[in-house]
């Protein structure tokens, strides 16, 4: 049987002790796809993104991605993990390393390549989100834009099969949005599958295959863009949509 | 005979320091080698009881809050008596040295397990998470990406705080070691003339003064600098 999603989440749902958060969650992602997640604060978007590669541990459900039982005890998460690239809002980039140690590490002692293999395939991936000349920069030395696709260029290093984006650009000054951006699309002409969590309208009308609305820990209704957007079918969305527009 | 005369033969005593000088300098190879050893277990065994609690067993965690409480509050010569003069009654007796090493080492451990254990906290979540979500186990994650970051954040207390506990090296005087004081102290009832004490006082000022001036250069270095 050929796979026919990359990510499959079914019934997803998580308890923070007496809150529920996610409340029987069902996500299913086509490869090559982009899927955007929208919905007001709290409705439980991260705490999703999370189960997916299990930094949350779903109370109940399963998670697959790319074949792997991602809540099988048998599965090695470790392993499994260097398939699904998360991208934060915050950057997280370590401070005491260069970029390029940054984007090394995990190919050192995770992927287990050599030191002059790991700095090759580094040095690939700073180029493709344009900081071929940071790489001996540390954190401390780049701008919040350029923090950003450093940690956009540690994920693809390890060659995800998926990538999450927990509101990229929401930490950036607006001019510093738009390059941030462009890694991304630039990402999804490459052919790879994206679930991104994220305010940017704009982004989502042109470059996303599906939006995803959330709200209260469930999906509310999921579309293309434009009907999403121009013609929602639950009054929620609507509500949301129009909040968000008229900012 | 005038009254700076007086002075100097009293304190500066030069026949009676000349006599007593291999004394104070065998003592100050005693306390290079007690602090030595202070510092290299103690802080061994504070690293080590801040990863055991990082791996947030309960059990193990209220254990090793315990232990680091208990130490830290206890006077430090209390606890050099308590080994030197009540272990004996429970099985082996350690010499004044052993006990003087091994009290500090426990002082010193517990108040760097919790100076680690704080670097350790600090460290932002993200931190952690983005290790993680790359693969990293839970220890690569504590080596590779928390320790270094939590080491700088440390190195300025922890610089003070060993100081602090290793100049208690003197403490061993009380328990018969012949550090730089317990040479200096016997040397003046020998001699009935304290010169041998400002001997003691210049041998403690040769060893530690360097230190607290390297002291100062590192916490400079470390100070926030992201
Ligand atoms: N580790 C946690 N412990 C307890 N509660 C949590 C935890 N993480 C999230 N929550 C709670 O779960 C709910 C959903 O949080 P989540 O971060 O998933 O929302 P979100 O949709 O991403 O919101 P935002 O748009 O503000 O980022 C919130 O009420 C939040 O307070
Ligand atoms: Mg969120």
């Amino acid at each position: 049987m050929t796979q026919k999603h990359i990510v499959e989440a079914r019934g997803i749902h998580k308890h923070f002790g007496a809150l529920h958060v996610l409340k029987g969650v069902d996500l299913k992602v086509d490869e090559r796809e982009l899927v955007f997640v929208i919905g007001p604060s709290g409705s439980g978007k991260s705490t999703l993104l999370r189960c997916l590669n299990r930094l949350e541990e779903p109370s109940s459900g399963s998670v697959v991605v790319d074949g792997i039982d991602m809540l099988s005890p048998k599965t090695d998460i470790n392993h499994a993990r260097q398939r699904i690239g998360m991208v934060f809002q915050s950057f997280n980039l370590y401070p005491h390393m260069t970029a390029l140690g940054n984007v090394t590490l995990a190919l050192r002692k995770v992927a287990g390549k050599s030191r002059a293999e790991a700095d090759a395939l580094a040095r690939a991936a700073l180029d493709r989100v344009g900081l071929a000349d940071r790489a001996d920069h540390t954190p401390g030395q780049l701008s919040g834009g350029q923090q950003q696709r450093v940690a956009i260029a540690r994920s693809i290093a390890l060659e995800p099969r998926v990538m999450l984006f927990d509101e990229p650009t929401s930490a950036l000054d607006p001019e510093l949005v738009g390059s941030v951006l462009e890694v991304m699309r630039g990402l999804r002409e490459s052919g790879m599958t994206m679930i991104v969590v994220s305010h940017e309208m704009g982004f989502a009308r042109n470059a996303a295959d599906r939006v995803v609305f959330m709200d209260d820990g469930l999906i509310v209704e999921q579309g293309p863009p434009a009907s999403i957007f121009e013609n929602p079918a639950h009054e929620r969305t609507r509500a949301f949509i129009g909040q968000i527009q008229r900012h | 005979m005038n009254r700076w005369d007086k002075f100097t033969e009293t304190f500066f005593n030069a026949k009676v320091m000349e006599k007593y000088l291999p004394d104070i300098l065998s003592g100050m190879v005693v306390t290079i080698e007690l602090a030595l050893l202070i510092v290299v277990t103690g802080l061994a065994a504070g690293l080590a009881l801040a990863l055991l609690r990082a791996l947030a067993i309960r059990p193990l965690n209220w254990l090793i809050i315990f232990i680091v409480d208990l130490f830290r509050s206890l006077p430090p010569l209390v606890v050099i008596v308590l080994i030197y003069f009540g272990l004996p009654y429970a099985g082996p007796a350690p010499s004044g040295f052993v006990s003087t090493w091994l009290s500090l080492a426990f002082v010193l451990m517990a108040f760097s397990e919790e100076i680690f254990w704080a670097g350790i906290t600090s460290i932002p979540k993200g931190q952690w998470e983005a290790s993680r979500s790359t693969g990293l186990s839970f220890s690569q994650t504590l080596f590779n990406v928390v320790l270094p970051q939590a080491f700088r954040l440390t190195i300025p207390p922890l610089t003070n705080r060993t100081i602090a506990i290793t100049k208690g090296t003197a403490l061993g005087t009380v328990v018969a070691v012949t550090e730089i004081l317990g040479q200096a102290s016997s040397a003046m009832s020998n001699s009935y003339n304290p010169s041998p004490l400002m001997m003691g006082a210049a041998a403690y000022i040769v060893l530690f003064f360097p230190v607290v001036v390297a002291a100062r250069w590192i916490e400079s270095k470390f100070a926030w600098k992201r």
